[in-house]
Formats: structure tokens, C-alpha cells, sequence
């Protein structure tokens, strides 16, 4: 039950296996806590429906994120204590202050293009006859994973030498030589190739962006608008007054969530260049370090780094979220 | 509990229309607008049918002429799905694709369950500890994945699971819990008071209330939840990676097409196929339960 099933019929067995085992402990957990009466049986029965998931966010996600912290202090083989030398490597090495910089412009450029694609879009369809088709079209890479989509886009961006009869069988180089302009190694040459991977990402969240916003724009009361209307507003100044103002809230929600989502990138870049050409990232140098490159301090560092970088973008939104119900 | 703030509250998606709004979309909707509307959605949309496409074209068109040369010289084939299906390719798709849905399927159930308890627990049992217990899980959610996969590893290695579907089920499985407690215990806070107390006094005890009240009201959560995590699992690399990277017996769908994608880069004709029968179960899914995965979303996630 607890080997390596090779055969799909022993997979689907252990499979099968595997949920009757958690339905026999689920069953032993409420048949307890069924025992239980009164108040003071309360408790009993709280701690034994946390029990499960204490154990198992202890065992995954508490130890193992400490023990990374810790490990970030350790050399290569993880043996000897370094202090903060892997840190000092990430802000030192040239090829780590690539890797940073490319980050810094993912966060930057994802989230607020992503976002004002997101809201343009879901202001242009709102109330249309065809809203709920044309939102499903932008909507549909959400469900993409970034694997396939790193694949379709990689498609987009093929390039083919510029001789003789070679068609290009990108779409990008063949626009680019329709325009009279001739074929570029778009994944190959930096920085362009970064801002061409970003574009992946970006065509990916503006979907959950204009869906977000979008029901915030139909959450504005009718009255609002219809007296703005009343005033005699123009389109313009209606998206500067009313919608915007009443969407802010959700934007920066939708702007720390997007950001987040960016800053873990890993499957977009490991897929379309492998983090070459000077495209990799934060989330692709861990993997890169640990596995690879078999330096398991400066892949745990760049882990905790990811995590501290996370913190300042949650603390943000939770901060404008309380602000914005305390109005 | 103060610093958690539901999202869950969001309005409904869908508001219905008055006429005001009607007569307003009037004097804002310009052929420019509609336009914009348009071009966006086709530029999103060409990547996917590019690629979709070429996968019903033959090996040598796909490799000398641009896909949009199909619509004036169509041929079609089916070779390039047999390919990435057949054993011979040494693609196999069908094994790493029966090896995502064994993946798919308990780390669904598992989390959603143990969640679905232990938000219940928060939601109306009053207990020591409760908020300082519920902060920290909510804290949780920020944790990246990357912190938590080698010393994860690590014990996987010393109980003697690696390879095996556990490390996936599992991990995933904690993964799931900040985010699926969170939201669960959001929508159980919204369910009326009353009706708990009412059962009480009827001397119904805590198990009881959690199946005959709780459950039946909480089916569209569960459901929102449960997409928006077998969309997670099935379209994630990472975990699979670290964790089933080392033989193809538990590599789910993703891998091999990632892998794909390092060794044979060029090989388009398999790469198209290959991720369009990866995608085709995620995208089915979505669209027949788009209402529900869009609720999952609203109640605001910062997974990962």
C-alpha cells in the first residue's frame, strides 16, 4: 500500500486504498467526538476536529518552512555554518543580481498590467449581449496550467532563420516580417526575452483580474450611476469619479494577489527557456540552486527570500482591506 | 480575529439589469469600445487556437508553413494525438494521464474534508485557543511552496515514501488547508445562528449538526473549493517535480509535458497535441462549473 504502484490497476487500488484508510481515521475522529455532549464536551470535540489538520500543517508547513530558514544559513552540502553568506551571494553575485532584477520587473509589470487589462476589459463587456462569452475567452487561461501555456506561447515566439524560402512558423516573427521587419530570436536575446515571458503571465491573470473587478463594477448601486448620469457626466469622467473610486479597494486586492502569484513564477520560465539567457527568476534560481546545482544553502536562502518578499505585499493588502471596512 | 477580513461577502457576480443601467450602457457604448472589446478577446484567444490548430496538422506542414496558412491549404491528420498517445513515441501521454487524475482525486477529497471539520470547529465551537489557533492558520496561507519542499522531501525520505503517490497526496493535501479552512469558515460564519442553536436544543450534538445542518448548506462552497483545487493540483509542476521527479511512475500529465517541452523542443508536432490533451480535462472542467470555480475566486485566495 505504501510502494510505488507501477500498473494503472494497482494505482487506482492504492488509490482506493488511500481513501478508505482517511475515511476510517474521519470515522474514528466523529465516532469520539459523537460521544461528546454538552458544553464541556465542546472542547473535546473542537480539538479533535483540528487535530487532523494541526498535524498536518505542523509536519508540512511549519517544520519544513522553519527548517529551511534554518538550513539558509548553511553552506552548499548543508553542513558548515555560513551566517548570512548565501544572502550576501543573492545581493553580490552578477548572476543572482540578474535574477533579482528580473523579478523586480515581473512584480512590477504583471500585476499592474494584468490588472489594467483586467479592468479595461471588464468595463468594455459590462452589460454587452455577449459579456459572459467574451469574458469566458480572456477568462480561459486561468484554467491553462503555466506548463501548457509556456508551450503555446513558446509556439507564438518560434523563430526560423532569416534565408531563402525559410517561412517563419511563429506568429510574432511572421507579423514582425509582414511589417517589413526582419525575424528575431525572441526567446534568446535579453532583456526582450523577459518582457516576452512576462506577457505569458500577464495574458494568464488578466482573467482573474477582470473577473474580480467585474463583480465589483456590478456592485456599484444603480442610483449612483444614474445620478451621475443625470448630471450629465461623459464616459470618461464617469471611470474617473464612480467607477474607479469604487472599485479601489478590490484593485488593490487584485494588485497584492496578482503580485504574489508573480513573485513565485517558476513554471513559465522553466518551461519556455529553462532560466537561460538571462531570464531566470527568484522561484527558478531555487529550484535551480537545490536540484542542479546541488547548493541546497543558496537554494534555502532564495526560498526564505521569496517568503520575506511575500510578507510586505499581504501585510499591505490586509492593512487597505481593514482601512476600507472600517469606511 | 480581527485582522481577518472575509472576502467571501463579495456581491453576487451576476447583477440583474434595471433599465437605468440599460439606458445608461447606451450613451456609453461606442463602436470604439466594442472595437477594443473585440480585438482583446481575439488577441487572447489566437495563442491557444494557434496551437489547437497545428495539432490536426501533419509533422512536415507544422515545421515549414505558419498555421494560419491551414485555412487556405487544410489537412488534417490525427497522427500527432496517436503519437503522443502510442508506447512507441516514448511520449506515452496516457500513463502520465491516468497518473494526474490518481493524483487529482484524493488531494481533492482529503483537504476538503479535514477542512471542512476544522472550519466548523472555528466557525460554532467555542473553545481555548480558538483565535490564535485560526490566525495562524490563516497566516499560513502566505507561506510559498518553495520554503516547505526539501525538508518535506527530507521526511518523506526517512519514512520511506518517495516515489509513491503519498508525497503528492500529502503534500498537497497541507498545502490545501490554510486556503480551504479559511473560506469554509468564512461561509459557515454566514449560515444563521439560529439554526445551529435551534438543533442544539433539539439535543443534537456537534457530529450530527455537521452533517444534517452544515453539509447540505455548505455543497456550493465545498464545490467551489474543491475546482479551484483539483484546477491547482492538476495544472501544478513544482510539487511534481521535486517530489515525483525521479521516475515516470507517479509524474503527473504536466511533467512529461514540461519534459517534453526540455528535450524536444522542436518537436511541435507532439508539444501541440501533448498540451492539448494535457489542458483538455481542466478546461472542461472549468467551463461546465465556471459559476462555482468564479465563487472560489471571490473569496479571495493568496495561495501558493
Amino acid at each position: 500500500m505504501f510502494n510505488t504502484a507501477s500498473t494503472t490497476p494497482e494505482k487506482i487500488l492504492q488509490m482506493l486504498s488511500a481513501l478508505l484508510l482517511f475515511a476510517a481515521v474521519m470515522g474514528v475522529i466523529l465516532f469520539i467526538a459523537g460521544r461528546f455532549g454538552g458544553r464541556k464536551g465542546d472542547r473535546v470535540v473542537a480539538y479533535l476536529y483540528l487535530l487532523p489538520v494541526v498535524l498536518l500543517l505542523a509536519v508540512g508547513l511549519v517544520y519544513p518552512g522553519l527548517r529551511t530558514i534554518y538550513q539558509s544559513f548553511f553552506d552548499a552540502a548543508g553542513d558548515a555554518f555560513i551566517g548570512f553568506d548565501n544572502y550576501g551571494t543573492i545581493f553580490s553575485d552578477p548572476d543572482q543580481l540578474t535574477v533579482l532584477r528580473n523579478t523586480v520587473i515581473w512584480v512590477v509589470l504583471v500585476p499592474f498590467l494584468a490588472t489594467a487589462i483586467g479592468l479595461v476589459y471588464a468595463i468594455l463587456v459590462d452589460k454587452s449581449r455577449f459579456e459572459s462569452f467574451a469574458k469566458t475567452l480572456v477568462f480561459l487561461p486561468m484554467a491553462i496550467s503555466m506548463v501548457a501555456a509556456g508551450v503555446i506561447w513558446k509556439f507564438m515566439y518560434e523563430y526560423r532563420p532569416d534565408q531563402g524560402t525559410v517561412k517563419q512558423i511563429g506568429l510574432v516573427n511572421q507579423v514582425i516580417v509582414w511589417l517589413g521587419g526582419k525575424p528575431i530570436q525572441l526567446l534568446i536575446d535579453s532583456p526582450l526575452n523577459t518582457l516576452l515571458l512576462i506577457v505569458v503571465l500577464i495574458w494568464i491573470q488578466a482573467g482573474f483580474a477582470m473577473t474580480i473587478l467585474s463583480a465589483s463594477i456590478k456592485a456599484i448601486p444603480d442610483d449612483i450611476i444614474e445620478a451621475a448620469r443625470l448630471d450629465g457626466v461623459n464616459a470618461w469622467q464617469m471611470f474617473r469619479s464612480i467607477t474607479l473610486p469604487s472599485v479601489q479597494p478590490t484593485v488593490v486586492v487584485v494588485l497584492t494577489t496578482v503580485g504574489i502569484a508573480t513573485l513565485k513564477v517558476f513554471d513559465i520560465v522553466r518551461t519556455m527557456t529553462g532560466g537561460n539567457f538571462k531570464t531566470s527568476v527568484v522561484a527558478n534560481e531555487f529550484y535551480r540552486q537545490t536540484f542542479n546545482a546541488d547548493n541546497q544553502g543558496l537554494g534555502a536562502a532564495l526560498a526564505t527570500l521569496l517568503f520575506l518578499l511575500v510578507i510586505p505585499i499581504v501585510w499591505y493588502n490586509v492593512r487597505q482591506l481593514r482601512r476600507s471596512e472600517a469606511r | 480575529m480581527s485582522t481577518v477580513t472575509p472576502v467571501t461577502s463579495t456581491p453576487p457576480l451576476v447583477a440583474d439589469k434595471p433599465s437605468a443601467a440599460k439606458t445608461a450602457k447606451k450613451r456609453l457604448s461606442s463602436p470604439w469600445a466594442s472595437l477594443a472589446a473585440i480585438v482583446l478577446g481575439v488577441l487572447w484567444t489566437i495563442p491557444t487556437f494557434g496551437l489547437l490548430v497545428s495539432s490536426f496538422r501533419p509533422e512536415r506542414a507544422i515545421k515549414t508553413t505558419g498555421w494560419w496558412t491551414f485555412f487556405t491549404n487544410p489537412t488534417v491528420t490525427l497522427d500527432n494525438y496517436r503519437s503522443v498517445f502510442g508506447e512507441d513515441g516514448g511520449v506515452n501521454l496516457a500513463a502520465f494521464f491516468v497518473n494526474s487524475l490518481i493524483i487529482c482525486i484524493p488531494s481533492v477529497l482529503i483537504p476538503l474534508a479535514l477542512a471542512a471539520l476544522a472550519a466548523y470547529a472555528f466557525a460554532w465551537i467555542e473553545f481555548p485557543g480558538k483565535n490564535i489557533l485560526f490566525l495562524a492558520v490563516f497566516a499560513l496561507q502566505i507561506v510559498p511552496l518553495q520554503v516547505t519542499l526539501i525538508p518535506l522531501l527530507e521526511i518523506f525520505v526517512n519514512v520511506k515514501l518517495t516515489g509513491t503517490f503519498w508525497t503528492l497526496w500529502l503534500s498537497h493535501s497541507a498545502f490545501a488547508l490554510p486556503l480551504a479552512i479559511y473560506l469554509l469558515h468564512n461561509f459557515m460564519r454566514e449560515i444563521p445562528a439560529g439554526l445551529i442553536e435551534a438543533a442544539r436544543i433539539d439535543g443534537a450534538g456537534h457530529v450530527s449538526i455537521f452533517f444534517k445542518v452544515m453539509l447540505p448548506l455548505l455543497t456550493p462552497a465545498l464545490a467551489a473549493f474543491g475546482i479551484f483545487q483539483f484546477l491547482w493540483v492538476w495544472n501544478d509542476l513544482l510539487v511534481a517535480l521535486v517530489f515525483a521527479g525521479g521516475g515516470d511512475e507517479v509524474a503527473p500529465i504536466t511533467l512529461q509535458l514540461a519534459n517534453l517541452s526540455g528535450t524536444r523542443g522542436t518537436a511541435w508536432q507532439l508539444l501541440s497535441a501533448g498540451a492539448f490533451v494535457s489542458i483538455i480535462v481542466p478546461v472542461t472542467v472549468f467551463l461546465l462549473l465556471q459559476r462555482y470555480f468564479v465563487r472560489g475566486l471571490l473569496a479571495g485566495s493568496v495561495k501558493g
